[in-house]
């Protein structure tokens, strides 16, 4: 009890105030704000088109892109992105035509890719990636360099969200009714799935592999039951992923646990507590309705 | 009724290996209101499809208003079957229905204003303009058939294409449905897929019996002949419940 006591005694305000004197924890909030924006705009997508199992496909197969660039002695960054951006298009083109027939192929994909990384990298000269960064990340170690290339991206895919939101939005809602209409839905199915490619490997080296599912898919998947617009549910996304990133790094900072673990835990927590929320909701509907 | 719109000429069509449509020749006349019919698997959606052009011919040619069906697709409104699968899709009703107002493309257009009162006309016209703030998930079967018809007339096509407009539809609903497209029918062709006739011979004008030919009639009512070539239709009506329609026919003829 006495420890419980000082568990609370330790988490004060203060403290994170405190914490933002360093410049670490600074840089480990924007990048958390910065991968919130992203995964929430991102996310909704994933969670409207039911992707969540191929983002996570293309999430691992990126792991091959990271064996390739440590054997070959190639940037890291470039590498990673480029063979995810082509594993992007390899799956792009295998569920084009039967988009929730495609789970096989899309795990194949997944285990070759992790396969390949894990076996490069034990060919690959004298290094030893720990895979354990690959998939938790390491928020409060991110670079200035890092930080900028984040923003840029987060911009890249706000703008083109923005631009093409009309499309977007009928390629999801209704893919037969926009082809119908002349929309170029096979270009925006490559586009959508581009897209999470380059979002996943840009936030993975940041938080990890798992982090970035968790915020593609949580906070969307809440925010779907209290929108009317998928703008809406772009919102409430990246409100709900900013309240996990900092509640889980301020946990993390005063326990002193793993960051990105702390931040899925919250996220986790969050999303059983909306299911329990939703639980009550619709049951209080059912006996409204049946006084009516 | 007397300019041919739709114009379907020696059309052959197969997934993989599987014949779907064999040798179809099919004219449809401005002002018609065509019921297509037939067994489930007998190519009904794939014809529609075919003369939305969202599959191509294996063979053969589909016109509409004399050209590429791909080249008109303003002059056509579309109600696919129910989507089963979003209804719990986060979207208002008025967005639903201006999307039938995009632009062919990327889909960066903007909607105007012109857009917008044109879905304030569709929805007024399907009385489902009260409910426009409503999330589509919130409408009964007959609201959300409403709300995609209002989204196929908003662009106001010459020709409308339902397919099996009534599947998620009560009895009552399923009347005021048919009512309605009666009254479109005054101004535009339609087409209906359908595998329920006891409704759809009081409305329409003409029948096409699908299952891997085409069997065209040019009166509300299925011939003896195209039983016998489209053999598994009264089967499909027998199955519906409706033994007295099927009954009634059979005096007609």
């Amino acid at each position: 009890m006495g420890c419980l006591i000082g568990f609370w005694n330790t988490m004060e305000m203060t403290d994170m105030l405190e914490a933002l004197h360093f410049e670490f924890m600074r840089n480990a909030l924007l990048t958390g704000l910065l991968a919130s924006i992203t995964c929430g705009i991102v996310g909704t997508f994933v969670v409207v088109n039911r992707l969540a199992f191929l983002s996570g496909g293309i999430a691992h197969a990126a792991y091959g892109g990271i064996g390739l660039a440590f054997f070959f002695g190639l940037p890291y960054t470039l590498t990673t992105l480029g063979f995810a951006l082509f594993t992007s298009v390899v799956m792009a083109a295998v569920t084009l035509k039967a988009r929730y027939r495609s789970d096989t192929i899309v795990g194949v994909l997944w285990a070759l890719g992790m396969a390949l990384g894990v076996i490069l990298l034990d060919l690959a000269p004298g290094y030893n990636v720990d895979l354990m960064s690959f998939l938790f990340g390491s928020i409060l170690t991110v670079s200035k360099l890092d930080l900028s290339m984040m923003f840029v991206l987060c911009s890249v895919i706000a703008f083109i969200v923005a631009l093409l939101y009309n499309g977007l939005m009928a390629y999801s809602y209704d893919e037969q009714f926009a082809k119908v209409r002349g929309v170029s839905v096979t270009f925006l199915h490559f586009l959508l799935l581009a897209m999470i490619a380059l979002s996943v490997v840009m936030i993975i080296r940041v938080v990890g592999l798992i982090l970035v599912i968790a915020l593609l898919t949580i906070a969307p998947y809440i925010a779907e039951g209290y929108s009317i617009s998928l703008r809406k549910m772009i919102v409430i996304s990246i409100l709900l992923n900013s309240l996990f990133t900092l509640i889980g790094l301020w946990l993390s900072y005063t326990f002193n646990l793993t960051s990105g673990a702390t931040i899925i835990m919250v996220a986790g927590s969050c999303f059983f507590l909306s299911l329990v929320l939703e639980g009550l909701r619709s049951k209080r509907g059912v006996e409204s309705k049946r006084r009516n | 009724m007397n300019t041919p719109v739709i114009k379907i000429r020696d059309l052959w069509f197969s997934f993989k290996d599987a014949p779907v449509l064999s040798g179809v020749n099919l004219t449809i006349h401005s002002g018609d209101f065509l019921a297509i019919l037939g067994p489930n698997g007998g190519g009904k959606t794939t014809l529609l499809k075919l003369m939305l052009g969202l599959l191509k011919p294996d063979q053969g040619t589909v016109r509409v208003f004399d050209r590429p069906p791909g080249e008109v697709v303003h002059r056509i409104g579309y109600v696919p079957q129910d989507v089963g699968a979003k209804k719990t899709f986060p979207i208002s009703v008025l967005d639903v229905v201006l999307m039938g107002r995009l632009r062919p493309g990327i889909g960066w257009s903007r909607y105007s204003s012109t857009d917008k009162s044109a879905v304030q006309d569709a929805l007024e016209q399907m009385e489902m303009w009260e409910l426009r703030s409503r999330r589509i998930e919130q409408l009964s079967g007959g609201q959300r058939q409403r709300v995609n018809i209002a989204r196929a007339l908003v662009d106001e096509p010459e020709i409308i294409l339902l397919d099996e407009p009534t599947s998620s539809v009560d009895t009552k609903g399923q009347t005021d449905l048919y009512d309605l497209l009666e009254k479109l029918n005054e101004t535009m062709t339609i087409l209906v897929v359908s595998h329920d006739l006891s409704i759809i011979s009081s409305y329409v004008k003409s029948v096409a019996c699908v299952n891997r030919q085409v069997f065209f009639h040019d009166a509300p009512e299925v011939t003896a002949d195209m039983l016998e070539m489209a053999y598994q239709c009264p089967v499909e009506l027998i199955a519906h419940g409706l033994p007295h329609r099927v009954l009634e026919h059979h005096g007609d003829d």
